[in-house]
């Protein structure tokens, strides 16, 4: 091998830089997200069900609003019949947002845990927090 | 090959640095460009597109024109530019490069540019542009390390070779027709709607790109022991003379069309351009400044006792450079804008971070052009100054 | 075995480009929303296969006319008030006669009083053939195909202003920076933008699918007509077919569907 020794310093460094966030992060505990679901509006819920099952929710929600903006922006289709036939308006922040009032316990709480940032908020409005 | 790189004299790292110290300087600008927004840039909504624009239009000129020294060698068998058309390709990747990234500086969602390819839209030059841009890139840098690479084992190129070479002739007059297609085809922009824009797109960059090409070609004899040939950098000193002449034959007769049809919307970008419209002239001392280096490069180019003269070449095509890059490289965008399509002025100059960030791009496209002719100079004085075959 | 460093690279580049092209062609093939759900239009939404506004230059007389329109689309829309003209958004706002169709009648000066000092609302001509959706290279602007509504797909928007370099009529407005501090009172039944992405009139997409009229139309008072060119009972075609009407720069081959009633 040529330059031997250069390599193995080269992937000692490597190795160095790609574990050091989990060196970083070694026995500290993260605080497990709780999206909150006591808002007022889904108090009032006599049925407390999102448009879809909460595990479909869950996993989906992205790839979901990614459909909604597309059917309502592109297609003109507004309005979600969803699989137990009731019917939505699509809309992130008249739909969605009145229901799940705080952006800050609800999104924010996974979303930050698992350090993603998606740009829905750089234009969509969110509610106002602390009601 | 990319070795020889590596290996250099004083003077070359300290060039290299230089470049790196600019490169970063337009990084930081462009960070600041991506946080708050192309706000710290000159343009406004009137007019909308500026510098990165116009360097975008000028450099794909620059890139385009590497075919005029390959099409001589490759089809007509001129064996003078043997030693000088990868120089022309290197310089086409190089420029196309700067092209890519003065498109990406200007996006207001850089990190959505991948749309253009996930909603691939037809109707839109640009998608054409983004087609054309690429496989120029792929061709000559496909063309210009493969023959490079056979030079230096002293075996001539393999035969496939060719094919890509023809190919890449008939693309480079594509990739500039297309970027003009951007411009000429848009309803209302009367100072770019304009049949002739294509061609006056080539013929400017046939005289800018060769320009270029003699500068740099006189650099690399003084600096290396690689000589481009006085023959090879005569006979570009012809092709700049012609094409700058058709140059100045196609700009006349914009002027022409628009002056003798007197159609208001069609002299106002260029009483604006060359003499001011109500009060509002802040181009016209640049665009003046483009017409007297043009005057002089003819002067120097036409009479063949001059030109002939090797420096006064050199100041000929500094002046062919730099002439046309305020024509197309700021005029051309701007004239397109003023007036605007309320026939209101809104004037246009760039920013200090623009312009930054434009130099920035300017340096990454002169260090790539800086490392592939190192390297295409160090196989050169590898191989010895024999003559080579193809 | 030994393995040359050539071959090791290349192996190493293949097997990368077959890793990254299976996930993508993997996440194709994953189910896209549940089977049972699906999407239908409000059966509140306006019919029409082209809507278009005439608007009756006469019924505006005090600036409170139009500051009243205007205000209707900019407050609703959270269009913000930059205040700088170079940066300036507008969805719908007013120029003078010569500006507005500087074709029309260039440089006459004996044009009736009336019409040289009249400000004319401008706005998005949803046009025909509109050139912003031909030049666009990501289809970010398209033209609705059920009633030929000019549309912006903020999502999709690149910031590449080719559309602005294409429109005739300067319609559109590009976000230079974050627009949200320049937003004197939040609509929030309404999503504002973001940088770095072009917008326009939109012609109130999102009220003709609740069975509402554009938002200008209602707040003029009778003074802009909106309706549908291809229903010849409708009032807009009563209306253009009874008095005078002209477009902007109609020479372009556009087709505007924005009409400004001149004469009785």
């Amino acid at each position: 091998m040529y330059d031997g020794g250069k390599i193995i310093i080269g992937l000692i460094i490597f190795i160095g830089i790609s574990i050091f966030p989990f060196i970083l992060t070694m026995g500290k505990a993260v605080a497990k997200p709780e999206p909150k679901l006591d808002t007022p509006e889904i108090q009032k819920m006599v049925e407390k069900k999102c448009v879809e099952s909460k595990m479909y929710m869950k996993t989906e929600h992205m790839v979901m609003l990614n459909d909604w903006r597309d059917a309502v922006v592109r297609d003109g289709l507004r309005l979600y019949k969803a699989t137990d036939g009731k019917l939505y308006d699509m809309s992130l922040q008249n739909t969605c947002m009145k229901c799940h009032s705080s952006k800050k316990n609800f999104c924010d709480q996974c979303h930050n845990y698992v350090a993603v940032k998606p740009y829905c908020w750089d234009c969509h409005i969110a509610p106002q927090e602390g009601t | 090959m990319l070795e020889t790189a590596l290996k250099g004299s004083r003077t070359y790292w300290i060039w290299i640095l230089f470049l790196l110290t600019i490169i970063g300087i337009g990084l930081i600008f462009y960070i600041k460009q991506f946080i708050v927004g192309l706000g710290i840039t000159g343009m406004s909504r009137d007019v909308s597109w500026g510098f990165y624009i116009s360097q975008f239009t000028f450099l794909v000129g620059i890139a385009a024109s590497g075919v005029m020294v390959v099409l001589p060698y490759y089809l007509h068998n001129y064996k003078a530019f043997g030693r000088i058309t990868i120089l022309g390709e290197f310089l086409a990747i190089a420029a196309v490069l700067m092209c890519m990234l003065f498109i990406f500086v200007d996006l207001g969602q850089p990190l959505r540019v991948l749309n253009v390819i996930l909603h691939p839209t037809p109707n839109s030059v640009m998608f054409y542009d983004m087609i054309v841009l690429s496989g120029y890139l792929f061709l000559n840098a496909l063309v210009g390390w493969t023959a490079l690479s056979s030079e230096r084992k002293g075996v001539p190129p393999p035969k496939w070779l060719k094919i890509f070479v023809i190919i890449s002739i008939v693309w480079a007059p594509s990739i500039h027709t297309v970027t003009a297609f951007l411009y000429q085809g848009l309803p209302g922009k009367h100072f770019w709607m304009t049949a002739i824009m294509a061609a006056r797109f080539l013929a400017s960059a046939f005289s800018s790109g060769p320009a270029l090409l003699i500068i740099l070609a006189l650099i690399i004899r003084k600096f290396t022991k690689f000589d481009p040939g006085k023959e090879a950098i005569q006979a570009l000193g012809k092709i700049v003379t012609y094409f700058m002449i058709t140059n100045v034959f196609f700009l006349g007769l914009e002027f022409f069309t628009a002056f003798y049809s007197a159609i208001p919307a069609h002299t106002h970008p260029f009483v604006y351009l060359y003499a001011g419209l109500e009060g509002y002239n802040k181009l016209v001392p640049l665009m003046w400044l483009s017409n007297i280096l043009a005057i002089i490069s003819l002067v120097l180019l036409v009479i063949p006792q001059l030109r002939r003269n090797e420096m006064l070449l050199a100041i000929a095509s500094v002046c062919v450079f730099f002439s046309l890059w305020i024509d197309k490289g700021f005029g051309l965008i701007v004239g397109g804008f003023v007036p605007n399509s309320f026939e209101k002025i809104t004037e246009y100059w760039p920013t200090i971070p623009e312009v930054l960030i434009a130099l920035g791009v300017w340096s990454i496209g002169f260090l790539v052009l800086t490392i592939l002719y190192k390297i295409a100079v160090s196989v050169r004085e590898e191989v010895g100054s024999i003559d080579i075959h193809h | 075995m030994s393995i040359r460093r050539r071959d090791f690279l290349k192996i190493a580049g293949v097997s990368a480009i077959a890793g990254i092209g299976g996930v993508s062609a993997l996440s194709l093939l994953k189910i896209k929303g549940s089977e049972a759900s699906s999407y239908i239009e409000d059966p509140k939404t306006l019919k029409g296969k082209r809507w278009a506004i005439a608007i009756d230059i006469q019924k505006f007389q005090t600036p409170e006319d139009y500051a009243r329109v205007i205000n209707a689309c900019h407050s609703i829309h959270n269009v913000p008030d930059i205040g700088n003209p170079k940066e300036e958004i507008k969805w719908i706002w007013t120029e003078s006669y010569e500006h507005s169709f500087p074709s029309q009648d260039y440089g006459n000066p004996y044009i009736q009083d009336h019409l040289k000092k009249k400000p004319f609302l401008v706005l998005c001509n949803h046009c025909d053939n509109p050139p912003c959706v031909r030049v666009c290279p990501t289809k970010a602007t398209f033209k609705r195909k059920s009633d030929g509504i000019v549309m912006m797909d903020m999502h999709r928007c690149i910031g590449c202003r080719f559309c602005m370099a294409g429109c005739p009529y300067g319609a559109r407005s590009f976000n230079w920076r974050d627009p949200r501090p320049y937003i004197k009172k939040i609509n929030p039944e309404f999503p504002a933008r973001m940088k770095g992405v072009v917008e326009k009139c939109t012609f109130c997409y999102q009220r003709i699918a609740v069975g509402l009229q554009p938002a200008c139309v209602e707040a003029s008072k009778g003074a802009m007509i909106f309706g549908d060119l291809a229903d010849p009972n409708s009032e807009i075609r009563r209306v253009l077919s009874s008095r005078y009407t002209i477009r902007r720069k109609p020479e372009l081959g556009t087709n505007p569907s924005i009409f400004y009633i001149i004469g009785g």
